[in-house]
């Protein structure tokens, strides 16, 4: 059963289509991949499921369709989206920042909670979490805009680019958290990646993009066995 | 000393009236980055709706109250019906707008209460409170009420969720959708928060300069030279930046250049810093790459 589906999506900026017809899905439970190239409409995808541009197509959501709803409704079914750029409130502090992230949950114990949690798997975070967030390092704000977005308790996790910029070490982290949320809490995620060995290594399913459409896809396995994909993504 | 001390006093009663209606343009301004020229006479119209409450026999803080309420409802209406539209609309179609809403305000007030200058209560006994020579009841009074308005509106903005969403709206609004904030309401809230305080402003200064459709221009031009001075896009520098126009307008109209030329203090000094330092004594640079 799916809790995304997205079928002949077109999306893009101003005129331009960037994403020509894409179709793809997030099981319940799961861990899509989007695979790509710079330019093969990646964040697009991203962006066209949370209503942040101009679409055409169908996305449905746990079923019902979301395609024509605002960016803010669609959060608050439970699409939590850390986006290209982390997004991160600069002048807020750490903890405000996360804070947000809640904005639209009511219990407020279980916020709390998750607060603790989040710092937890971002003990950094703690430590700075008076500072303002604009002076927070490029990686500190990746754990930021992901802990942000956990802060939502979201159903679906869209992460564009986790590991951009971020030392090795933390992509690691940042990945083991992702594989923990998903497993324990059965957080469903889609994730747009440039490290393809990375992100199918997390991944049950993957879909390569070229020039707006789907290219290849199918299980994580398959795609990372595929001749083409080895060739060009994982370099091997 | 003890004039000059006056002055000082009279100068930081009428800067928190300042103070309130530069925070008023800064809230607006840090959330859509455009200066609310129709503020002042906003405010204005707002004393002029207290005006016909006191008259037609409320006791004045309730009068106070319900003008501080109307105002709010009217500056949400005001951004959902009026500003929506134009939200994406270049610059200087925004500020047609502004002025726009200016014009009819201060043209609506004249047509329903008329050019002619009229007293407006002050809530404050006439006699100087505690017996001192140096401020009147009223100033001590406008300074009080002020200082309570920023305190509301600091713990408000600082402590209650509301107020760190319509922090976040103003700073980042992809970020905020993308956590389930509706943007638009929070911009029509901070309108409203601005109209209500812009009122309180309004009804404080009218004891001082009179009741007319005109009060505000004075004051407003004022309250630009303060949120310049702080830095426009801080709220702490704007207040600051009031009380310190307020009490240096004084001190100028009374020991250098005379109460004729005092507005020109406020117009000197928004052309000096925008010349000199234009993001003011707390404003950011910000440094875009192009």
């Amino acid at each position: 059963m799916a809790l995304l589906e997205v079928a002949g999506l077109f999306a893009g900026y101003g005129q331009e289509n960037v994403l020509r017809g894409v179709g793809f899905a997030v099981e319940k439970g799961g861990i899509t991949a989007i695979l790509g190239a710079n330019g093969a409409g990646k964040t697009t995808s991203l962006r066209a499921i949370s209503g942040m541009l101009r679409r055409r197509g169908s996305v449905r959501f746990d079923g019902q369709p979301i395609e024509g709803l605002a960016t803010e409704d669609i959060a608050r079914l439970g699409v939590a989206h850390v986006p290209d750029g982390r997004g991160t409130f600069l002048d807020l502090t750490t903890e405000e920042n996360l804070r947000i992230g809640a904005y639209t949950r009511k219990d407020r114990r279980a916020v709390a909670q998750d607060l603790e949690r989040v710092f937890s798997y971002f003990p950094r975070l703690k430590e700075r979490r008076r500072q303002q967030a604009g002076t927070l390092s490029g990686g500190e704000q990746q754990m930021l805009a992901v802990s942000r977005a956990l802060m939502l308790r979201p159903r679906l996790l869209l992460l564009d680019e986790p590991s951009f910029g971020l030392a090795p070490l933390v992509v690691q982290d940042i990945f083991r958290i992702m594989r923990g949320i998903n497993a324990d809490e059965g957080v469903s995620v889609l994730l747009v990646e440039q490290n393809a060995g990375l992100a199918l290594e997390l991944a049950d399913r993957a879909y390569v993009l070229e020039t707006g459409q789907v290219v290849i896809s199918g299980t994580a396995a398959q795609v990372r066995s595929d001749e083409s994909v080895r060739r060009a993504y994982l370099g091997f | 000393m003890e004039a000059l001390l006056h002055q000082v006093f009279s100068g930081l009663a009428t800067g928190g009236i300042y103070a309130s209606l530069a925070l008023a343009l800064v809230m607006i301004y840090q959330s859509t980055n455009h200066i609310n020229f129709a503020q002042g006479e906003m405010a204005m119209f707002s004393t002029y709706l207290a005006w016909n409450m006191i008259n037609a026999g409320l006791p004045y803080w309730w009068a106070f109250l319900f003008t501080v309420a109307i105002s709010f409802a009217a500056g949400v209406v005001i951004e959902r019906v009026i500003i929506r539209p134009v939200e994406n609309a270049p610059v200087l179609s925004v500020v047609t707008v502004f002025i726009a809403l200016l014009v009819i305000f201060n043209s609506v007030a004249g047509w329903i209460y008329t050019y002619t200058i009229k007293t407006f209560p002050s809530p404050f006994p006439e006699r100087a409170l505690f017996g001192n020579r140096f401020i009147s009841s009223h100033e001590l009074g406008a300074i009080a009420i002020t200082l309570a308005v920023l305190v509301v509106l600091y713990l408000f903005f600082r402590f209650t969720p509301l107020g760190l969403a319509m922090r976040a709206a103003a700073q980042n609004a992809t970020s905020s959708r993308l956590v389930g904030i509706r943007v638009g309401w929070m911009l029509a809230l901070g309108w409203g928060l601005a109209a209500a305080v812009g009122a309180v402003a309004g009804m404080l200064i009218a004891p001082i300069v009179y009741l007319d459709p005109n009060m505000m221009s004075g004051v407003l031009l004022y309250a630009f030279a303060a949120a310049l001075v702080g830095g426009i896009d801080n709220p702490f520098g704007a207040v600051l930046g009031g009380f310190m126009v307020g009490v240096l307008e004084n001190l100028m109209g009374a020991y250098v250049i005379g109460t004729e030329l005092k507005l020109t203090v406020a117009l000197v000094l928004i052309i000096g810093v925008l010349l000199f330092k234009p993001t003011g004594l707390f404003g950011r640079v910000f440094i875009t790459r192009v």
